[in-house]
């Protein structure tokens, strides 16, 4: 990543959600598809469906990196990818999970709990310099919520990486969807 | 019906309808071996397991039937990569089955320990580590059904010893003969869509330079006669890749020949200028396209692939068509035959007399060495070619022999050739003819092959010569990496590095002879058809003649890498015709 700042915003990526067999070695093949034929991956998240014999990758991919039709048909000749969606960021629900640790000397500490109850982030963990903090949300309330964090110095963070669902059909209105 | 792994194993590759297993035994696979004595599958015993896998391979080639190699862990399976390459890019069928070390020891540095899977899941269409001796049916059935359908390739199935070692109880298990596939991500789709059919018939009816570019997937879909009729009914000419010779009659009024960076100037100019490319089974390889942004420029293109990766992979296609190339021509003359679409065809009278005169200006050439020369391989080729029969398998190596055989032979039957053409494997030659002649008996089968190459895989005629496979070798002894020092002659400024091999050492006679072959050496052009009626007499055995050849001698015509079609260099006598 060049800039410190906005990973996601505005960068030039695709989502791809894809079922696979959840088979022994089946993350390798895909890691190493995307690997050898000069694609990016941006993000990876992988958990089990609720049919334990898949399981559901979500992958953020550079669309700069190769054509999207390519990256999709070398996938989709994996004998264990089941299902490759990709998912349109207006159509769908997409939530990413942040959890940093925050230099948070005592004087300063009030600052970051505005930016905590400001954001609907959760305090996980407080020590004597530091605090630990958890927010899960869209990527641009992630990417901002660690823009406006970084100042006061940012010690350890692991994000998730994008997860995502299709929007239902009859959706709630979008002000009940906190972004 | 109880019974341990190693059985299971042998009875399941039986089911699969194998016949011939090519390989070699060593720790981990060792339980297998046992059994195999029991069995009706017949064993060939290699000297390296890279000759087991080409030869596997070479069988595929022959047979169209899928080609089976066993080795064992370690360093075996590390061996037979090359092949499983090979054969990946070639759209090979192959199963290949390794031993592995027992399942808990896996991931200990065991001895003779390697990750087969993770190495070979790049050049594999899949492959499967086997956990339990209950799996081995269903996974055999399995890698056969994924080898032999949708775009074919090499599938590996690594066995760890536990589950095929009687003395352990992971061994055990009831046997049951599997029903169907449970795979719920592989369902390849073999029949083209109908409203594109359509439209391509449209576009070839609209055609006024329409060129058939028919590739290896003409070959592995069985689709030589469908593509005849096509060619026939259209008036259509045809040209035949590197992977497709054969698949389309070289006698015939309509073939072209071999295009791309050493094909014919017809054929590699008929594309270029071309309004209309017809690709069947064929993928736009950089050999063939030259410079892909200046290749056939005017041309719109109707790409059938069973492989819907390949569509708009290079050169994006005006119509695209995924499924298998007979079923699609089969549609396609349907569509052609019931419109009448057929008799709509522009007049393209032109376009045969620019062709008929590219045929007459820029013939393939080359010429003759006097009586006491050195040999060129050209003119063995055709000496060979004359003399053989026409059903003749020929398998080659990689290089310049290689360019000369696909160019002055003439194949007129589907699987007469064998090469190694998405990998460039020197040594294929040798392994692959033996493979070929296990799967043909009945069949001549000559392997042509450079004194480079010969080096790589000679070993295998030991193999050739115990198990009875009386193949012949024309060895192309130019005491050169030939192609290489081409290269190097046009465009490293005449610097040769590394490059003579040597012409006397080895001695290729003795060293035929040492190997249990017939060994025969032709040094001037008068004795090359002496040599090869003596080795076509030769029945009991395999022969290898030597052809000692001049050095110097290049491979035209030749686009030059990074160049487009347009500027296909020809035979330096040739250079001044108008093109």
């Amino acid at each position: 990543m060049s800039s410190r700042v906005s990973r996601h915003r505005g960068a030039d990526t695709t989502t791809l959600v894809v079922h696979v067999e959840n088979k022994a070695g089946v993350l390798a093949r895909v890691a190493g598809l995307f690997a050898r034929r000069g694609f990016n991956i941006e993000s990876l998240a992988v958990a089990p469906t609720d049919d334990e014999r898949f399981s559901r990758l979500t992958i953020v991919v550079g669309v700069s990196s190769a054509p999207m039709e390519q990256v999709v048909k070398q996938l989709d000749k994996l004998v264990n990818v089941v299902e490759i969606q990709e998912l349109n960021p207006a159509s769908s629900i997409e939530r990413e999970l942040m959890m940093a640790t925050v230099r948070a000397e005592p004087e300063i500490r009030g600052q970051i709990l505005d930016l905590v109850r400001i954001f609907q982030a959760t305090v996980l963990n407080v020590g004597q310099d530091e605090i630990m903090v958890s927010l899960t949300g869209s990527l641009n309330r992630v990417d901002d919520f660690e823009d406006l964090l970084r100042p006061y110095g940012i010690v350890d963070v692991q994000r998730t990486g994008k997860v995502a669902l299709p929007k239902l059909s009859k959706t709630t209105p979008d002000p009940l969807i906190s972004n | 019906m109880k019974m341990n792994g190693g059985q299971a194993l042998m009875k399941a590759l039986e089911n699969e309808g194998v016949d011939i297993l090519f390989g070699l035994p060593g720790g981990a696979i060792l339980p297998v071996y046992d059994p195999l004595l029991d069995s009706s599958i017949r064993h060939v015993l290699v000297r390296h397991e890279q000759g087991a896998g080409h030869m596997a391979e070479g069988y595929a080639h022959a047979t169209g039937q899928p080609g089976v190699a066993m080795v064992t862990s370690g360093p075996a399976a590390t061996n037979i990569v090359t092949p499983l390459c090979d054969a990946y890019m070639d759209s090979i069928p192959m199963v290949v089955v390794t031993g592995q070390v027992p399942y808990a020891a896996i991931g200990t540095d065991a001895f003779q320990e390697c990750d087969t899977t993770g190495i070979t899941m790049a050049v594999t269409k899949h492959n499967y580590l086997v956990s339990e001796a209950a799996d081995i049916p269903q996974v055999i059935h399995d890698a056969f059904h994924i080898a032999t359908t949708g775009r074919p390739g090499p599938v590996l199935v690594d066995i760890p010893k536990d589950i095929v070692d009687p003395n352990n109880p992971r061994s055990a298990l009831d046997w049951y003969t599997p029903q169907g596939h449970d795979l719920p991500g592989y369902n390849p789709n073999l029949s083209g869509d109908p409203e594109q059919i359509r439209q391509a018939a449209k576009l070839i009816c609209a055609a006024e330079r329409p060129v058939l570019y028919t590739g290896g997937g003409i070959l592995k879909a069985r689709a030589a006669e469908a593509l005849r009729e096509l060619a026939e009914l259209t008036g259509i000419f045809v040209v035949t890749t590197l992977m497709n010779r054969g698949g389309f009659p070289d006698e015939h009024p309509l073939c072209l020949g071999m295009p791309g960076m050493h094909g014919n100037y017809t054929a590699v100019t008929a594309m270029q200028e071309a309004d209309l490319l017809i690709a069947l089974g064929a993928r736009f390889d950089d050999r063939v396209t030259g410079k892909v942004d200046g290749f056939a420029p005017q041309a719109k293109v109707i790409h059938v692939d069973i492989d819907s990766a390949e569509l708009g992979k290079v050169r994006r296609p005006d119509v695209a068509i995924q499924g298998d190339c007979r079923l699609v021509i089969e549609d396609l003359l349907q569509v052609l035959r019931a419109d009448g679409g057929v008799d709509t065809q522009p007049d393209r009278s032109q376009w045969r007399t620019r062709i008929s005169g590219w045929q007459e200006r820029f013939p393939l050439t080359y010429k003759q060495s006097k009586p006491d020369e050195l040999l060129k391989m050209q003119y063995v080729l055709e000496q060979l070619r004359d003399s053989t029969p026409d059903d003749t398998i020929v398998a080659s190596g990689v290089g310049q022999h290689q360019m000369w055989t696909s160019q002055y032979w003439k194949f007129n039957h589907p699987y007469t050739w064998v090469n190694s053409g998405g990998l460039g494997t020197m040594g294929f030659a040798i392994p692959a003819a033996i493979g070929a002649k296990a799967g043909r008996p009945d069949r001549m089968v000559w392997a042509v092959d450079g004194d480079g190459c010969f080096q790589m895989t000679a070993q295998e005629l030991v193999t050739a010569t115990t198990e009875g496979f009386p193949i012949k070798v024309a060895l192309m002894n130019n005491a050169y990496l030939g192609m290489v020092r081409q290269w190097q002659e046009m465009f490293y400024e005449e610097r040769y590095s590394e490059v003579y091999l040597d012409r006397d050492v080895p001695d290729y006679k003795k060293w035929a002879e040492a190997l249990g072959c017939v060994g025969i050496r032709v040094e001037s052009p008068e004795e090359v058809q002496p040599a090869i009626d003596k080795a076509n007499e030769v029945d009991d055995r395999p022969v290898v003649v030597e052809f000692r050849c001049e050095a110097e001698e290049n491979v035209f015509p030749m686009v030059p890498s990074g160049k487009t079609n347009s500027e296909v260099v020809v035979d330096p006598s040739q250079q001044d015709r108008p093109r």
